[in-house]
């Protein structure tokens, strides 16, 4: 890896009652890198982006921010640098399309609601969605095109650094296809760090320039996209192929 | 398990419970008076807590006043007391009735709509989204639900009082033999200003309570749809049982 890490998790520890979820934690992400986290269900992946996204307060450990310690940061405080698409699109029922796209800009950056909404149908228009799905709610919307608005809301502040949540969770495998070429284009647009969750491994190769590995609360591989499949350890060979988990 | 442990367990449980309230509440409050003001979501609020709340506190005080008449002139004729009638039912009304009835309907509409709807946005990850678009939930929902309960349970107790005074006059006079205007005297006469007033400072303490279980509880609310529904049955049931135990305490320190 090459340059200071953009955002780094150290030795965190997470407990939920007995279940150690995260247990010493490490891993770091370049600024510009696209780093893909994998991992069976209930491995913790999505615990590591909360508590780095300050949402997960974590038992033990500290997020780096560019070097700094922001752990007892507020999420919110945070989250100015962030942008973030959760896995079942988490978008407002009771806004509009465009109110939702728009809402950071009108409430936590202070942007008109007339430019807001111009901005948000450029943001619209870059994941390809009609003028006419800016007035609708999020409920006339398919599930695929929820996915879009959701990455049009992640966006549209030009945050440093992306969260995606299962982005195409849910999703039919031509919907999945145009969410990762669409995460693909805004990560490089706006040339920021990203970090993916996923069970999805053409998504993985898709969206990412490395991938982790996840398993029992720890990094187990980490590694080029392109050698997920020649890596040779035999916890990826179990993710990668679903054969037998090895002892 | 051992009785001794299940009954210390069910304590600490309790303790940690009130203090979780305790906190989420000073949070709320503290929200509610920092910058930015959510005014669209406020404003939204006290059309969902006050406005529509009208109609089933309007029946309920009417319904109550002329209950109250229908009872008081029972046991005021065993005492020869029937002219206390307009004066008893005002009190009744307005220093006990109006306030706990019409924060009982308000825990029924508004701290289940409340729990419901906050709950379904934390299964839905809306709450965790919020906070990664820069906006603290505290002030983008607890802050206006809070400030909306405690302004509009005042107005709707203005309003249950005149209804259910108007209830007791109107069975008083049509089924009791008394003379409107004289009903209507002798309760404006008798009538003080802290009767009333004492009545909406109850309603602003009784919203606030309101408002707070609707909130924590769909705040706190686990395990999807079967979570919500549970958040929501928990808010209307604490938050009845909280008004009534407020009462008792407000009432011993209003008398």
């Amino acid at each position: 890896m090459s340059g200071a890490p953009k955002l780094a998790w150290r030795g965190i520890r997470k407990a939920f009652g007995p279940k150690q979820v995260l247990d010493g934690f490490d891993l770091d992400v370049a600024e510009g890198r696209s780093l893909v986290l994998l991992g069976g269900s209930g491995s913790g992946k999505s615990v590591a982006i909360k508590v780095a996204q300050g949402l997960i307060r974590p038992d033990a450990g500290a997020v780096l921010l560019d070097g700094v310690d922001v752990t007892a940061r507020p999420a919110a405080e945070r989250a100015r640098r962030y942008g973030a698409l959760f896995q079942g699109g988490a978008l407002f029922d009771s806004l509009t399309v465009w109110e939702n796209v728009a809402f950071r800009l009108v409430h936590a950056d202070g942007v008109d609601r007339r430019e807001a909404r111009r901005r948000a149908a450029e943001t619209l228009a870059r994941v390809n969605l009609p003028k006419s799905a800016l007035e609708l709610r999020p409920g006339a919307l398919s599930g695929g095109m929820q996915k879009r608005v959701a990455l049009a809301r992640a966006v549209v502040a030009d945050p440093e650094i992306l969260f995606f949540d299962e982005p195409t969770a849910g999703l039919d495998p031509i919907n999945a296809g145009v969410i990762n070429r669409l995460i693909l284009e805004q990560v490089r647009r706006l040339g920021a760090t990203a970090v993916t969750i996923t069970h999805d491994l053409a998504s993985a190769r898709t969206v990412g320039d490395e991938i982790a590995l996840l398993h029992e609360g720890a990094i187990a591989w980490r590694g080029p996209a392109a050698d997920l499949d020649r890596s040779g350890h035999p916890l990826v060979h179990h993710f990668v192929h679903g054969d037998a988990e090895p002892a | 398990m051992n009785p001794v442990a299940a009954v210390g367990a069910a304590a600490l449980a309790l303790c940690r419970g009130v203090g979780s309230a305790t906190l989420f509440g000073a949070r709320g409050v503290a929200a509610a008076f920092a910058p930015p003001v959510f005014w669209r979501q406020l404003l939204g609020q006290l059309m969902a807590v006050g406005w529509w709340s009208l109609p089933v506190v309007g029946l309920t005080a009417l319904f109550t006043g002329a209950t109250l008449a229908l009872n008081i002139h029972t046991a005021g004729g065993r005492l020869n007391a029937e002219q206390f009638l307009p004066q008893i039912v005002a009190l009744g009304i307005t220093r006990e009735l109006g306030p706990v009835l019409a924060a009982l309907m308000l825990a029924a509409r508004a701290a289940a709509a409340i729990a419901a709807e906050i709950g379904a946005m934390r299964a839905t990850e809306q709450i965790d989204a919020l906070q990664t678009l820069s906006t603290d939930p505290f002030r983008y929902l607890v802050a206006p639900r809070l400030a909306a309960a405690v302004v509009a349970l005042p107005l709707l107790v203005v309003v249950a009082d005149v209804i259910g005074i108007a209830g007791g006059w109107l069975v008083a006079t049509a089924t009791l033999d008394f003379n409107g205007v004289v009903y209507l005297r002798s309760t404006l006469d008798y009538l003080q200003p802290w009767d009333v007033l004492s009545g909406l400072i109850k309603a602003a303490v009784f919203g606030f309570l309101v408002a707070l279980t609707g909130c924590w509880h769909g705040y706190h609310a686990q395990g999807g749809a079967r979570g919500v529904g549970r958040a929501t049955t928990d808010a209307v049931v604490s938050a009845a049982v909280l008004v009534f135990a407020a009462n008792v305490l407000l009432t011993s320190l209003f008398t």
